[in-house]
């Protein structure tokens, strides 16, 4: 008996060796990084949430890792423009460390405060790989104020992330939510296709009679992604619409279900983009 | 040599935009244009190319370009504009943005700040059109508040005159050698009420401001000392009066009053626990309740839930913004400083304040000199306030109220709340559990001590006038807090490295070193060793200052070194600042001389008790006859517009209430957006368990009969859970007193009578409070426009907030009316209470038949709805409150945008009319739907109970109601209805 559950934890062991490997970067005012992490181990990913010292430190390689997830929060409490801080600090320690990341074969996120840092340190849209160069911002919303909300999305260009999805709805919770870039290179995101997700009206905008593009961004752009589609930046949180209880209508969706006798569902459509990541790896 | 960076805006700036349009509201109709530049006064040594750098990272390039201005460089305006108007902080005011700014360049320029080096943040604002300089100075006043803020204005001409705005460094320059001084207590009574009420006296002859401690106090100190025969230092005094306050020994809530000996807090709020938990058996629930900063059930076999709720209330009169930021952090450091420390998971929030839309002026002097912030002003604040912290600090923030009455026009209530989670064992050890140890090191981590928040117990113990000190405003820092709490939460707690951990607030070190001590029995402390925000701090100031963002801990010697490099790594500030011990005495030394030495039990055990007596004759009002509503279609209408009933989407929406990704049921529910009284949400993402959480509270009730207010406040605080889908046997409730005039014999039996209900009905309900929080003069004397005085009182407020445990989320119910067909119950009986109605308060009658609570009928109802909840049979549900059952069948109408037709004919009960029986506002109600289908199945569960079907759901989007005689009473347009409710705050 007892040979045989080492044998379980042995064959444990080497599934483990065969899952991707995400890290999720923690610290100054990220405050996602659990569900974060959550979702990625869902996925059946191996998440580690690391402190951004830590990496500096060199005590966490980024080499060891095949996902990088820059998650939620409010980093250095938006002061100097959301992101603006962090960005800073990944520029100042990790920024060669980073750039060798991105060369290889590997995928990187950043998620709402994640996209602002993306954006801040100029990983997209990177235009010709000149990374590093700041083409895109986000602006304050156009209420002028944090909003925490459904969305619907619509997919916009091909991305391992968003690979199989035509459209999903998703939550934002932001205050600097609008994407903003100069004419031209709107045109160049439009013409490269990394316009990777827009808002557009659905099921979520309907439901809740709310204006389909929550914060007034152009071209209604929710998310992003650089010429190689591996990085992608998106304001909408996937880690929170991964479960069915997450969704603003899942009472009514319910009921529904219910009575037609459907079986109830346990998974959100958030929960699909980090399957993509861990399904990109094995394949 | 000092910079000023400017960051100019070019894109288009939705700040500029917004402000503008505000201020026209407000009246300022000849502004033309507006702009914003971000300054950023660097106060460093740094050269060109350094400064260029350092533009480079403070902006966007994208976006905004960077200007300089030193005393050499002038700088030129690209565009003319009328003024300009800085606005930027007091000296010593917490300046999160220039922190940050410094944080940048100290990391970017791999450079250090010299203590006399730092980075301020202020703002300007460029006004276009004609206006006069008055004009400028009234706009100035609705940017900032000169407690804590400086304006600066400068005309066009002026500004291309002097080459911009001014270069100011609001550096705290203290020319003051701390010293410690003796108070001569060898004095006559009348001084030492002198004392005990204005403060020490400085050699200048001004005093340091409230010490709250009255005759009988100040006597007890007198003979203490005579009996060691020396006088008291200062910071002695001091710190007897922050341990002793009101605030933080809750004196009126623990004394004796008339013939309850132990006190109304012993006898009625513990009391009921006590008895609670026997009655509960082996089904207790509570874990560590009153003797910790929150109180702690058990949430599942791995995990504990704690929950907390504050007051804010003064500091928010002052600094609503200030006062609400700090409310929110400071709670979550009550979750922090739990056991070994719990993880803040859900915030909630409580505002009591005046109708905003109307200005009355108010002045805290005489002369008219301090005028107090308008209602709007409040109101816009305190929201922000919780915003930041909540946001900030990536806590959900999915429940909370707004309750408007004229009564919080001098003093607004701030209600601040925190729910944790803590894993029941770490590394095998009780996590509720804690205990300093002698030998222990006593540690502060976190932010620096400042003069910030200098007695802020003391002043929250008397009510709010001239003397009020403003240096009692503290702002909160969300992200120092945020590094603090997740180095403590994320790791030095795993590894156990420290035996015990407390929060800082009310009393700062004085109160918390001294809590902590009574685990060990004794603590020495060296004074200079606690960093400073600026020199020049008296040893007392450092020893009872309330800046933010601190915990205490006790740190094992042998585990020093691993605590320290960790908090270091993490960019913590930890410093040791002294040592617990078993001396039973409290010693503080400064520079090696002791400055305070008390025994330990004198500290804590001297206070005196005293007798206070309530007098029961009351001004009972006269029953006033209701007149017979023949409108009822309008009162239905006007009703769902009043600031008690109306949509606070505007709030809900810009609280982050869905992150950590454990929403339930949040704040908005339904197709129709309706505010919910109960939110339920994951604390464990790995678990299908919840928790729901709720509050009540009927402040109009409480000088009609305080008894039926707190009963009402209970029954509705469980039922909103319980209306959800929360669990009738497994919930807790906090209560949260906020009185006033306590001193008043009459306020005083009212308050006795609302405690014995809070007995009664929790022992009935097998309720158990687990922790409270009770804020005793919440009054405002003062002037008004003609220099009269005046004296607002606020109502007797009782807030009950209700947590519950919830087995299975899949489970629960939200409000919203879910499909055509449905039939529609009402569950409980109607009865002609509508004294203190929302109603009533809207007639302006007044009447004195408050709701009365059966607990015993109740208790059946709620035990048999939960069961058809596990059974799934019922499709939304809402509980009956403010507004009575014309709000809840509004709210479930607009929430599954779906109309109703009703009949009240035969409606349990006993109503006499139509009016009486929309507006009643009788306990125990629940108003829900079901499937057709369900119909048997619901009605077999809840037989014996008072339930009948009074109507079902409609496509028709009309909601139609027929009265007692079953003729139409109210039809209205569900839009008009969804306008109604959503119109009041839309431009908020």
């Amino acid at each position: 008996m007892i040979r045989q559950k080492t044998n379980i934890e042995k064959l444990f062991k080497i599934i483990n060796m065969y899952k991707p490997k995400a890290l999720i970067f923690s610290g100054y005012g990220l405050n996602s990084e659990a569900e974060t992490a959550y979702g990625f181990t869902l996925a059946g990913a191996k998440s580690e949430i690391v402190h951004i010292n830590d990496i500096i430190d060199g005590i966490y390689k980024l080499d060891d890792y095949q996902i990088l997830s820059l998650p939620g929060g409010f980093s250095y409490g938006d002061d100097t423009g959301a992101g603006n801080a962090y960005a800073n600090k990944i520029k100042n320690h990790l920024w060669e460390k980073l750039l060798k990341f991105i060369e290889k074969d590997k995928l990187v996120i950043g998620i709402c405060n994640g996209c602002q840092i993306i954006a801040d340190t100029g990983l997209f849209p990177a235009f010709e790989k000149n990374y590093g160069q700041r083409d895109l911002a986000l602006l304050n919303n156009k209420n002028a104020r944090f909003t925490c909300r459904w969305t619907d999305l619509r997919v916009t260009a091909r991305t391992p992330w968003l690979a199989g999805i035509k459209k999903l709805s998703l939550p934002i919770a932001h205050g600097e939510g609008k994407f903003f870039a100069k004419e031209n290179d709107l045109k160049k995101l439009k013409t490269n296709k990394q316009i990777a997700l827009k808002y557009e009206p659905g099921e979520m905008s309907k439901y809740l009679d709310l204006s389909y593009n929550p914060n007034g961004s152009v071209l209604d752009i929710a998310g992003i992604i650089d010429e190689t589609g591996k990085i992608l930046g998106l304001m909408p949180h996937p880690e929170r619409g991964m479960f069915f209880t997450q969704l603003p209508n899942w009472q009514i969706k319910k009921e529904e279900y219910k009575r037609r006798g459907k079986k109830i569902p346990s998974e959100g459509p958030g929960l699909s983009i980090f399957k993509n990541a861990v399904q990109y790896f094995s394949k | 040599m000092t910079t000023r960076i400017g960051i100019i805006t070019n894109v288009f700036d939705t700040r500029a935009k917004t402000r503008i349009e505000k201020l026209k509201n407000q009246g300022f109709k000849k502004i033309k244009d507006l702009w914003i530049y971000d300054i950023y006064t660097v106060a460093k040594k740094l050269d060109a190319k350094q400064l260029v750098s350092i533009g480079g990272k403070l902006s966007n390039p994208l976006t905004q370009s960077v200007v300089f201005r030193t005393k050499k460089i002038k700088y030129t305006p690209p565009q003319e504009f009328s003024f300009a108007i800085e606005i930027g902080f007091l000296p010593g005011v917490t300046d999160n943005i220039g922190h940050t700014a410094k944080e940048i360049i100290k990391d970017s320029l791999k450079t250090k700040f010299r203590d006399d080096e730092d980075v301020y943040s202020s703002q300007v604002t460029f006004l276009k059109g004609k206006l006069s300089e008055n004009d400028a100075r009234e706009i100035s006043l609705t940017l900032y508040n000169p407690l804590i803020q400086r304006a600066h204005i400068k005309s066009y001409e002026q500004f291309l005159k002097d080459g911009g705005m001014d270069i100011i460094v609001p550096k705290v320059n203290i020319k003051h050698q701390p010293r410690v001084t003796e108070v001569n207590l060898n004095i006559s009574d009348e001084e030492l009420v002198k004392i005990g009420k204005n403060g020490i006296q400085n050699q200048d002859g001004t005093t340091r401001g409230p010490l709250a401690l009255d005759l009988t106090f100040m006597k007890t100190i007198q003979s203490y000392f005579k009996k060691i025969n020396r006088n008291p230092t200062d910071i002695e005094l001091e710190s007897l009066a922050q341990t002793w306050s009101e605030h933080c020994k809750h004196t009126i809530f623990n004394d004796p009053i008339d013939d309850i000996k132990k006190g109304l807090y012993k006898t009625y709020i513990k009391g009921a626990t006590e008895k609670i938990r026997k009655l509960k058996g082996k089904n207790d629930f509570c874990v560590s309740v009153f003797t910790d900063n929150s109180g702690g059930i058990s949430f599942d076999e791995n995990y504990l839930i704690t929950h907390k709720v504050e007051t804010h209330n003064s500091p928010s009169a002052l600094d609503p913004f200030g006062g609400a930021i700090t409310g929110i952090v400071g709670v979550n450091r009550d979750t922090l400083g739990f056991g070994l420390g719990a993880k803040p998971v859900a915030n909630f929030y409580g505002f009591c304040l005046a109708d905003p839309t109307v200005d009355i002026p108010l002045y805290r002097d005489k002369n008219k000199s301090q005028k107090m912030l308008s209602s709007r002003r409040i109101m816009d604040g305190v929201i922000a306030g919780i915003n930041a912290g909540g946001n900030q600090s990536g806590i959900p923030t999915p429940q909370g109220f707004v309750y408007f009455h004229e009564g919080y026009r001098g003093k607004p209530l701030v209600f601040a709340g925190t729910i944790g989670l803590i894993p029941k064992k770490i590394k095998n050890k009780p996590s509720h559990i804690k205990k300093a140890l002698p030998g222990d090191l006593i540690v502060m981590i976190g932010g620096r001590v400042g003069k910030d928040g200098v007695h802020g117990a003391t002043f929250s113990s008397e009510s709010l006038n001239t003397g009020s000190p403003a240096a009692a405003v503290q702002i909160g820092d969300p992200i120092t807090q945020k590094k603090l709490s997740d180095a403590i939460i994320n790791e030095a707690r795993g590894e156990l490295l420290y035996n015990s951990i407390t929060d800082n607030g009310a009393g700062g070190l004085s109160c918390s070193v001294s809590e902590m001590a009574k685990e060990s029995g004794g603590f020495v402390l060296n004074l200079e060793k606690t960093p400073l925000k600026y020199e020049g701090l008296d040893p007392w100031e450092i020893w009872i200052s309330e800046s933010q963002e601190r915990m205490t801990l006790a740190v094992p010697e042998k585990n020093w070194a691993k605590f320290s490099s960790l908090m270091k790594k993490r960019g913590v500030e930890a410093t040791t600042i002294g040592k617990f011990t078993n001396s039973k005495k409290g010693i503080v030394k400064y520079k090696n001389k002791i400055i305070l030495d008390i025994d330990m039990e004198f500290l804590h055990e001297g206070l005196p008790k005293r007798k206070m007596v309530s007098d029961k004759t009351s001004n009972t009002k006269q029953q006033a006859i209701i007149p017979n509503d023949m409108n009822l279609n309008k009162s239905f209408s006007q009703m769902l517009a009043r600031l008690n009933i109306a949509s606070i989407e505007f709030i809900s929406a810009q609280y982050d209430h869905i992150v950590l990704g454990g929403a339930v049921l949040g704040p908005l529910q339904g197709s129709g957006r309706v505010n919910s009284d109960a939110s339920v949400f994951r604390p464990v993402l790995q678990s299908q368990r919840g928790v729901v959480m709720s509050q009540a509270l009927y402040p109009m009730y409480s000088d009609i009969n305080p008894y039926d207010m707190a009963a009402a406040s209970i029954d509705t605080a469980v039922r909103n859970a319980v209306a959800v889908g929360g669990n009738p046997d497994y919930i807790a409730l906090l209560d949260n007193f906020c009185w006033t005039e306590s001193n008043n014999t009459k306020r005083l039996f009212q308050l006795k009578m609302a405690a014995k209900a809070c007995y009664d009905i929790a022992i009935d309900y097998e309720t158990p409070y687990i922790s409270g929080k009770d804020s005793m003069f919440n009054e405002f004397n003062g002037f008004d426009k003609n220099s009269k005085p005046v004296k607002i009182t606020i109502p007797p407020t009782l807030l009950i907030s209700s947590i519950g445990v919830i087995e299975d989320i899949n489970k629960t119910v939200s409000l919203d009316a879910k499909n055509e067909n449905d039939l529609i119950y009402i569950i409980g009986e109607t009865f002609d209470e509508l004294g203190g109605s929302e109603y009533l308060s809207m007639k302006k009658i007044s009447n004195s038949k408050t709701p009365i609570v059966n607990t015993k009928k109740n208790l059946k109802m709620y035990k048999d709805f939960y069961k058809t909840l596990q059974k799934e049979l019922v499709a939304s549900s809402i509980s009956i409150g403010r507004g009575g059952l014309a709000v809840a069948i509004a709210k479930k109408s607009i929430g599954g945008m779906l109309g109703v037709d009703i009949s009240l004919k035969n409606i349990p009960g006993s109503v006499s009319r139509d009016d009486l029986t929309l507006f009643s506002e009788s306990q125990g109600r629940i108003l829900i739907t079901i499937a057709p289908q369900n119909k048997k199945a619901f009605e077999k569960i809840m037989k014996g109970n008072k339930i009948r079907q009074i109507g079902v759901v409609t496509k028709k989007s009309v909601i139609k109601i027929k009265g007692l005689s079953n003729k139409e009473i109210v039809n209205i347009k569900l839009d008009q209805a969804k306008n109604q409710y959503r119109e009041t705050f839309q431009n908020y």
